[in-house]
């Protein structure tokens, strides 16, 4: 998969907010990417731009998302929703605790994307979500429980398993864990690197847990105020994070086997109904030069890794 | 050590549950279930466990805001344990609470201004030039500033750190000698979470304020707190130095905690960590014997699941609720 200059805004009584501001990442086959940064930088918009579940109020949504060689900002809503939605690519979101029907029964539930759109009838569609389950350490009995009789972990177990029926090429979980005590979210997480090894399908995972997120990226963004800042793989940013906004965040992340000094970032992050005309870093960046009050440009410092900083353009390192 | 600020000794809670037709079945939640704890002026001790350990409800019990079922609190060697109405109110006035949904805790139609003003006015401060005085330099001491600027707003015109500035100024306005904070940072980002713990630690420094943290992140307590107390289901079943938990963890479950917080590293991504199975039980009707044997990497069958382990002192200041160490 790739995404060029993906842009999402939508419209508020307040004006525009840019959530998803000229956004380019590529996705390569059995990888998965960290998409980090803090709330509101517009990283579950982004998401949502990729599966096209967008806000009501969209007033512009462009770019180009090239999946499998074909482009899907040219798919019209019906193809997209019959080739590609829940079935190539599937979603876990946010909340996903509540994201179950109450009413129905897991099994129900469960099957409903493969009786839509993939004309199985219903004995094998259940054979199949009883596999799913059993693959996601779930017992199937559970097929024909209600949702409020399963714990937090379990629901989010299943969630993960009804997106990985269709067998997806893509997964994309945002935020899978932050409503999950700790011991649960490791049980998560060693389940999603089981599942990242076995079926090598590829993962967008959103958080804005640093740590947690170096628990499964195999390259990690950085977004700030709608935009992707820095891209980089995992070895580099753990290591040595190149765009001031990651070195920063790195430095407020406690560690529990090293010691390490605190610090945090004065000030909030710009408005995204207005933001800065310059780098929207720029404000609170401790490197902050004449150049900044220019929007930085994109460099590339190898194939798959770029930071959008001009203490990195070209011909300065 | 000279005399603690408090101490806690054996204190339950527990909350009553109907059931059944009729309601005719009484059943208990044992939220807290006999745990003790000992608190120095100007120490910062942190309370760590999962959601529905009980780690909320002591926090609350502590500051009475809930009614003790049975045990004890000292508070400067007065027995707080039941203080009637009258009483309670000198005890509110040392001791302060900071929640952990800022937005929630604050009401949404009153000024910053009147939300700080308010304890002042219940607890008699006439003047209103001394309540303006009070309010000025709170909102500095938690670098709300310019003060002006914000002390005509409303809670929903901050932003999340901001907001739980305001709760923490409101938390020490009275003056307190006790603040517990539940878990005031687990809603706030990464970089706003160490600047409010900063704030709570130079708070702590400068007014010799007492601190209970309580939090599910261990990762945070090491730059907090001088001691931790592990909690699991209503028990606290392992005490010690920051240091010493961290670096010695005896308790299975305190290993299991600890083993599964990550750090920043990109190595992480290919192991796979050890898990101990199953869930937290339920505390209407907590498994006999140790309450983490369900779960336990090390159970001893025929002791773990028929006796409940004593706290034992294995170290100065260390101790552990677990039979591996009696």
């Amino acid at each position: 998969m790739s995404i060029s200059n993906l842009v999402m805004y939508y419209r508020t009584l307040k004006g525009e907010v840019r959530a998803v501001d000229d956004v380019t990442l590529s996705l390569q086959k059995g990888e998965t990417i960290a998409i980090i940064g803090e709330s509101g930088c517009g990283k579950s918009s982004l998401a949502k731009s990729i599966i096209r579940l967008l806000p009501r109020n969209v007033s512009r949504y462009s770019g180009e998302i090239l999946f499998n060689g074909v482009n899907l900002m040219e798919l019209d809503e019906e193809a997209f929703n019959r080739e590609v939605r829940w079935t190539k690519i599937t979603y876990v979101p946010q909340a996903a605790l509540n994201s179950l029907n109450p009413v129905i029964k897991i099994g129900d539930q469960m099957i409903e994307p493969l009786l839509l759109r993939r004309k199985t009838d219903k004995r094998e569609a259940l054979e199949r979500a009883a596999n799913a389950l059993k693959l996601v350490g779930v017992s199937d009995v559970f097929l024909h429980h209600y949702p409020f009789e399963l714990s937090g972990g379990m629901k989010q177990r299943v969630i993960i398993a009804m997106a990985l029926l269709t067998d997806p090429q893509l997964m994309i979980l945002d935020e899978p864990t932050s409503s999950l005590d700790v011991l649960t979210q490791a049980n998560i997480m060693n389940l999603l690197k089981r599942i990242k090894k076995e079926m090598g399908l590829s993962m967008i995972f959103i958080t804005h847990d640093v740590a947690l997120s170096s628990e499964l990226a195999d390259r990690v963004a950085v977004m700030y105020a709608g935009q992707v800042v820095e891209l980089s793989s995992a070895e580099e940013f753990y290591g040595s994070p190149k765009h001031p906004y990651s070195q920063k965040l790195m430095d407020s992340v406690p560690t529990l086997r090293r010691d390490k000094e605190l610090s945090f970032i004065p000030g909030s992050p710009p408005s995204l109904l207005d933001p800065p005309r310059g780098c929207r870093f720029a404000e609170r960046c401790p490197f902050k030069f004449e150049k900044c009050s220019q929007d930085p440009p994109v460099t590339f410092l190898d194939e798959d890794s770029y930071v959008k900083c001009w203490l990195y353009e070209k011909g300065r390192l | 050590m000279n005399d603690p600020l408090l101490r806690v000794e054996n204190l339950r809670k527990y909350f009553e549950v109907r059931r059944g037709l009729f309601g005719r079945r009484r059943l208990y939640v044992k939220a807290v279930d006999g745990v003790s704890l000992t608190l120095a002026r100007g120490e910062a001790v942190s309370v760590v466990g999962e959601s529905g350990c009980g780690k909320t409800t002591l926090g609350k019990t502590i500051l009475r805001l809930y009614e003790p079922t049975n045990g004890r609190i000292v508070f400067e060697g007065e027995d707080v344990t039941h203080l009637g109405w009258k009483e309670l109110k000198w005890y509110r006035r040392e001791t302060g609470l900071v929640q952990q949904d800022p937005f929630g805790a604050l009401p949404p139609f009153m000024t910053v201004k009147r939300i700080l003003e308010e304890p002042l006015i219940i607890h008699g401060f006439k003047d209103k030039r001394e309540r303006e005085e009070r309010i000025y330099k709170v909102l500095e001491k938690v670098r709300l500033t310019p003060v002006e600027d914000f002390i005509n707003k409303y809670p929903h015109m901050l932003s999340g750190g901001q907001q739980q500035r305001l709760v923490i100024a409101r938390s020490i306005i009275l003056g307190p000698k006790l603040i517990v904070a539940d878990e005031p940072v687990s809603m706030l980002d990464a970089s706003v979470r160490v600047e409010i713990l900063k704030l709570l630690q130079e708070l702590q420094r400068s007014y010799d304020l007492s601190i209970i943290y309580i939090t599910h992140d261990l990762s945070t307590t090491r730059y907090f707190s001088e001691r931790i107390y592990i909690m699991y289901a209503a028990h606290v079943v392992e005490s010690a130095s920051t240091k010493e938990i961290l670096s010695n963890p005896m308790h299975p479950y305190t290993r299991a905690l600890l083993n599964v917080i990550p750090d920043p590293d990109p190595s992480n991504r290919f192991t796979i960590k050890e898990v101990p199975a199953g869930e937290p039980p339920n505390l209407i009707d907590p498994p006999p014997g140790c309450r983490f044997h369900p779960r336990c990497p090390s159970f001893v069958k025929g002791l773990c699941d028929a006796k409940e382990p004593p706290m034992i002192e294995v170290d100065k200041g260390h101790q552990v609720k677990c039979w591996l160490y009696g």
